[in-house]
């Protein structure tokens, strides 16, 4: 064994691991790397060396020096994170700066001129309209359990109805217990039950929020997107009123010669329930490729609260009653600017922000 | 679901045009999304007979075919190569014009002159063959100069796309879209033709039926049918089918397809032959049991799904030998399925609970068009009805068919029909108006509802075809629905509402307004970053923080919740740099989230069935960040924006002080904490973006100063815990101020600010002090800097005297001599 080619294995490595300690910056580390790992290396000499032993020695000796290079070139490794972090801290600390220590007199600060996203200054529009109607503006988490999203909503577990809306799921909890709340109507359910808690009631309240469905984007669909969702709970209120609170806001909102009309649909927490459509404000009504010639675009749903969502509540369906709605705030921001893809809204273009004041 | 006029025509006579019959349609919520002519356009096509085929010089894609259509021949340029001579086609004439209202005029090629056009069957709008001509011989008998519409039998006919809304079972046939129109109309529904068992043969003397599980299997009956031939349908089913959506199979399986379109029942024929005993069962799967349905699909029965509160209930058809021949109301089994051999059949006209069928078909991923009714309740009263339709149907191709008599019925558990009382003023308090109470009646009874007048009420009872009609409080409202429905909503009065509580916006709503407003003005361009980011963003923000992840992302880059609005900002500021726009300061107000694991903050909640479990929930944070990108942007235009913003928000108390524990994507030693010197609360981070961070983010900007600012909402919302300027209005001096300027030798750990508030806290006569120079040199001692301060003295009372000024000056010198500082 005395004549294997790896009899002083051991030493050259520490002397290899001696130099790798002894490096002190990332550029002694750049320049001394081919003289350590490289194809000059006395670890590469000693691969070479190996052609001469019989296969079963190459094959000992071979696993020996591969582990010695493994070694070695962890070694390096951690030097030169070592080092780098070492550099960057040099850097860090040179470019250290205490912001209490900033004299604002002294700074020239570039004339400002901002612009408020298309979606925020819509959903403040909106926001406005109702509040000038007598509504309050209510926020409510983005996160939300199976209960609020659904159930409470009169949408059982496994219910067809849930396929309606394409649900990312959050990983809590048992599987399909957490979800990206699919539209606002989750905060009308605290809204009640904070209601009834307090003894508050009635309800008059909008609720504008950012939702989420697993939809894959396209012109007319974002997988995350904005509602306005409104609830009304008081005494004696009917479809009439519902029917009233659409109308005064189509024309508050989109101009007087835009109406508003009301067609049967269902959504399993409203009955009766409808889908509200609004005259074309392309076309106004004349008939265009928008609103494939019929002059009108469907804009949202709304519906009588239905007793199984007092129910889950726990309001008396017998002294109050209510209607509630929703629709699209980046949807109403795309018909008032004619934006033909939605996808323009996330894309956060300098070019596009900067239309809107 | 498609629709034929032909085919309502059939239930209900319609004299309205296509365009009223869509308003009134759409109007009782049987939204017509497209409508098909079919045959429009097709009066000028006649039937043509090629008389001759010839090459055109120097063309090798046409060729000069000489046709005659009646009138001698005609010749015409012609790409396709599908026919021989002696083939009928169609044939449109110069003049014609086609659907989608294409004009055949006279066209010159390879100067030879096309008198027509010679067609195939999708420029006929016939069917999606574009392969050649239509070739006429093979569907029928041709005879020259016929027109095509009358040598196919054709009638033009319109076909509705109806979407039927989730509570509409009975709306998915063709029956219920007819008896919705007949009662919106007034006008009396016809019903179909039904055969009637032919043979004296008993069906038990053949099959047997049974359930074993009665509380999910309604019912199950089973017809025998015997002598039965199978081949193609007649040509009106199969076009009919066709018209619907469906592919003809064979008369059995048409006949089983069309009762479905027209009735809502879907049926199940199965080869007698190869149901061993003639016997057909209805059981739940036992775990361990595999079907292989007819998409070629083994699927395991029987286990539970990940679906919410799916235990894994699974109801399949077996036979004598006990062998799974189907998941009911889903999808069949290939082994006995209808073939040409098949002389008897046996047919499964059933009512599965909807329930069942839905948690089934969702967790196979399996739909079928029976599924899709099933789950949504078929009427249980329907299975013979839909199985002597299915009788007549064949009958038409199968003459000689023998129906045995007594088809065979077990009933188990079906829904109970409730009776709903609508009691007098209930329409009122739900529609805003009374309704006569005989138009009530009309409509309901229209509709299949009984109804029975009591004292002041009505006893309604629905139609057992409407499962969705709930009962008490609930079953109101859906009766209330459905004579609103066909009384028309846009008759119904609107009435705006009003009450005496004020409508606003609350505080935090006004702070978030005022916040955005004033970081508007100060130059940010908002923005909205995706809330949902990769593995590989989160990375960016260190070791050791649990992340929320989605379950079922869209895609990868797109799986977990945001921590930071910091990386969609840079992100969205690289694309613009890309593009060469990246001069700006952008910024977004919104949600960041926690794990509930990584925080005292998570949210509680109920959820899971029944709302009987206690969740935890990530924690939501609502924050404001900017991104500073303007060419000079850095740290110091960061503390400016702040400084603005803080003052417009009056925070009186908070200062900019460095820290070593930045977070994430901060530059570590030119970012500083926004704490509020009263309440010690850290309102956020002021700074500079870690450049590394932004070359890791936007690999073409290197060593890029990048200003940031990030500001918790929900603590600045918080009045216990930022301090706000007084409401008392401070009435300036009428006195003249007196000015001075000092400047300290001040050790690196005493904070310009702090000195500042504690010459301001020295006296009343403290006016104002403003930092204006901070000098460090060598010629000052190691650790120190020199700050210098203008500050402004004056009394209420009266003009401040040299001496007064003196003293105070001297107050002021002691004061920050406390703090370490010497004056230089």
């Amino acid at each position: 064994m005395t004549s294997s080619p790896l009899a002083g294995l051991a030493d050259q490595k520490s002397q290899l691991l001696a130099s790798i300690a002894a490096l002190e910056s990332l550029e002694q580390l750049r320049e001394a790397e081919p003289r350590l790992i490289g194809k000059r290396s006395v670890l590469a000499s000693l691969q070479k060396s190996l052609g001469s032993l019989e296969p079963e020695a190459r094959r000992e000796a071979g696993a020996l020096l591969q582990e010695a290079r493994r070694v070695v070139e962890s070694a390096l490794e951690e030097r030169r994170a070592l080092l780098a972090r070492d550099a960057r801290l040099r850097l860090l600390e040179a470019d250290r700066l205490d912001l209490g220590d900033v004299v604002l007199g002294a700074l020239r600060v570039p004339a400002a001129v901002g612009h408020p996203g298309l979606v925020a200054s819509t959903q403040r529009e909106l926001e406005d309209v109702f509040v000038t109607m007598g509504f309050n503006v209510a926020d409510g988490p983005e996160v939300e359990s199976d209960w609020y999203n659904f159930e409470a909503l009169n949408i059982p577990p496994a219910h067809p109805a849930r396929g309606l809306w394409d649900t990312f799921y959050v990983d809590l909890g048992e599987p399909e217990t957490v979800v990206l709340r699919t539209h606002t109507s989750p905060t009308q359910i605290h809204l009640m039950e904070e209601a009834v808690r307090s003894a508050t009631l009635p309800i008059h309240s909008v609720m504008p929020g950012r939702c989420f469905r697993r939809d894959t984007p396209d012109a007319r669909h974002l997988a995350t997107f904005h509602q306005i969702e409104g609830l009304v709970v008081d005494r004696g209120i009917t479809f009439a009123h519902l029917a009233g609170v659409i109308e005064t806001f189509t024309r508050a909102y989109f101009g007087p010669d835009i109406e508003s009309r009301l067609r049967p649909g269902f959504f399993p927490f409203t009955e009766p329930s409808a889908e509200f459509e609004v005259t074309c404000t392309i076309c106004r009504g004349g008939g265009c490729r928008t609103c494939s010639q019929t002059g009108w675009i469907e804009l949202g749903g709304c519906g009588m609260l239905d007793p199984a969502v007092f129910d889950a509540v726990g309001i008396d369906g017998d002294e109050w009653s209510g209607f509630a709605f929703g629709f699209g705030i980046d949807r109403c921001a795309q018909m008032r600017h004619e934006i033909a893809d939605m996808r323009a809204l996330i894309e956060n273009d300098t070019r596009f922000l900067r239309q809107f004041s | 679901m498609r629709i034929p006029r032909s085919w309502l025509e059939e239930f209900v006579d319609l004299t309205e045009g296509t365009d009223d019959l869509r308003t009134i349609l759409d109007d009782l919520g049987l939204v017509v999304e497209g409508i098909e002519r079919v045959g429009e356009g097709l009066a000028d096509v006649v039937v043509a007979r090629i008389d001759e085929v010839r090459a055109i010089e120097g063309a090798d894609r046409v060729r000069l075919v000489v046709i005659d259509a009646g009138n001698g021949p005609v010749e015409i340029v012609c790409g396709a190569t599908n026919f021989e001579v002696g083939n009928h086609v169609p044939f449109a004439p110069v003049g014609a014009v086609l659907p989608g209202g294409f004009e055949i005029a006279l066209r010159k090629m390879r100067g030879v002159t096309s008198n027509g056009m010679l067609c195939s069957s999708r420029e006929l709008g016939l069917d999606d063959d574009h392969q050649g001509l239509m070739v006429l011989d093979a569907l029928t008998t041709p005879r020259v100069g016929e027109g095509l519409l009358q040598c196919l039998g054709i009638t033009p006919d319109v076909v509705f796309d109806i979407s039927v809304e989730g509570n509409r079972p009975d709306a998915w046939s063709v029956e219920g879209v007819a008896r919705d129109l007949a009662t919106r109309l007034g006008r009396p529904l016809r019903a179909p033709s039904l055969a009637i068992p032919n043979s004296p043969l008993q069906s038990s003397t053949f099959a047997s039926a049974a359930v074993d599980d009665p509380d999910l299997c309604g019912r199950l009956t089973v017809s025998v049918l015997r002598e039965v031939t199978v081949g193609p349908s007649p040509s009106w089913i199969a076009r009919r089918l066709k018209s619907a959506g469906m592919r003809p199979i064979s008369n059995v399986v048409d006949a089983s397809n069309l009762v479905m379109l027209e009735l809502g029942q879907p049926t199940h024929p199965y080869d007698a032959d190869h149901v061993a005993g003639h016997a057909i069962r209805v059981r739940r799967a036992t775990p361990g049991e595999t079907l292989e349905t007819l998409d070629g699909v083994t699927r395991e029965l029987a286990r539970a799904g990940r679906g919410l509160g799916d235990t894994g209930e699974d109801l399949v058809i077996v036979d004598g030998d006990d062998r799974v021949m189907g998941l009911a109301g889903i999808m069949g089994g290939a082994s006995s399925e209808i073939s040409d051999s098949t002389i008897d059949v046996l047919l499964e006209a059933a009512f599965f609970d909807p329930m069942t069928i839905a948690r089934s078909s969702k967790r196979h991923g399996l739909r079928s068009e029976a599924s899709n009714r099933f789950e949504r309740g078929v009427d249980p009263n329907l299975a013979l009805r839909a199985a002597a339709r299915f009788v007549e149907i064949l009958t038409q191709s199968v003459p000689d068919l023998q129906w045995l008599a007594g088809p065979l019925d077990v009933w188990g558990a079906i829904p109970e029909r409730p009776t709903i009382e609508l009691r007098s003023g209930d329409i009122e308090r739900g529609l805003g108006v009374d309704l006569e109470s005989a138009e009530v009646t009309s409509l309901l009874e229209g509709l299949g509802f009984e109804v029975v007048a009591r004292d002041q009420s009505l006893l309604v009872t629905p139609p057992s075809s409407r499962l969705d009609v709930r009962s008490g409080a609930a079953g109101r409202a859906d009766v209330i629905e459905e004579i609103a429905r066909l009384h028309s909503y846009h008759r119904l009065p609107r009435q705006t509402p009003t009450w005496p509580e004020p409508g606003g916006l609350s505080p935090r709503q006004k702070m978030r307004r005022l916040v955005r407003d004033v970081a508007v003005d100060l130059g940010m361009c908002e923005a909205w970053t995706p809330t949902l980011g990769s593995d590989a963003d989160f990375d960016l923000l260190g070791a050791g923080r649990e992340r929320v992840r989605v379950t079922n992302p869209l895609a990868s880059e797109e799986s977990v919740l945001r921590a930071t609005m910091l990386t969609g900002l840079v992100n969205a500021w690289g694309r613009n740099v890309e593009r060469g726009t990246g001069d700006v300061v952008l910024g977004e107000i919104g949600m960041v989230f926690t794990h509930p694991g990584s925080t005292n903050e998570a949210r509680t909640t109920k959820g899971g069935v029944g709302g009987s479990v206690t969740l935890s929930l990530p924690y939501e944070n609502e924050r404001l960040t900017i991104v500073l990108g303007r060419a000079d942007d850095d740290a110091t235009t960061s503390v400016a924006l702040w400084a603005a913003l803080g003052d417009r928000l009056g925070l009186s108390d908070v200062v900019v002080r460095s820290v070593d524990d930045a977070p994430a994507g901060f530059h570590p030693t030119r970012s500083a904490a926004l704490v509020d010197r009263v309440t010690g609360t850290r309102l956020g981070f002021v700074g500079e973006v870690d450049a590394q961070f932004v070359t890791t983010l936007v690999p073409s900007v290197v060593n890029r100063r990048l200003g940031v600012l990030d500001v918790d909402m929900d603590i600045l919302a918080d009045w216990s815990r930022v301090t706000r300027r007084s409401q008392i209005a401070v009435v300036p001096s009428r006195f003249p101020s007196a000015a001075l300027d000092l400047a300290f030798v001040t050790p690196t750990s005493v904070h310009a600010q702090d000195l500042a508030c504690a010459l301001v806290a020295s006296s009343d006569l403290v006016e104002d002090v403003t930092l204006f120079d901070v000098y460090r040199g060598a010629n000052l001692p190691e650790a120190t800097r020199s700050v210098a301060y203008g500050v402004r003295l004056s009394s209420p009372e009266r003009t401040l005297g040299d001496q007064e000024i003196g003293a105070l000056r001297e107050a002021l010198i002691a004061t920050a001599a406390r703090l370490g500082a010497v004056l230089r």
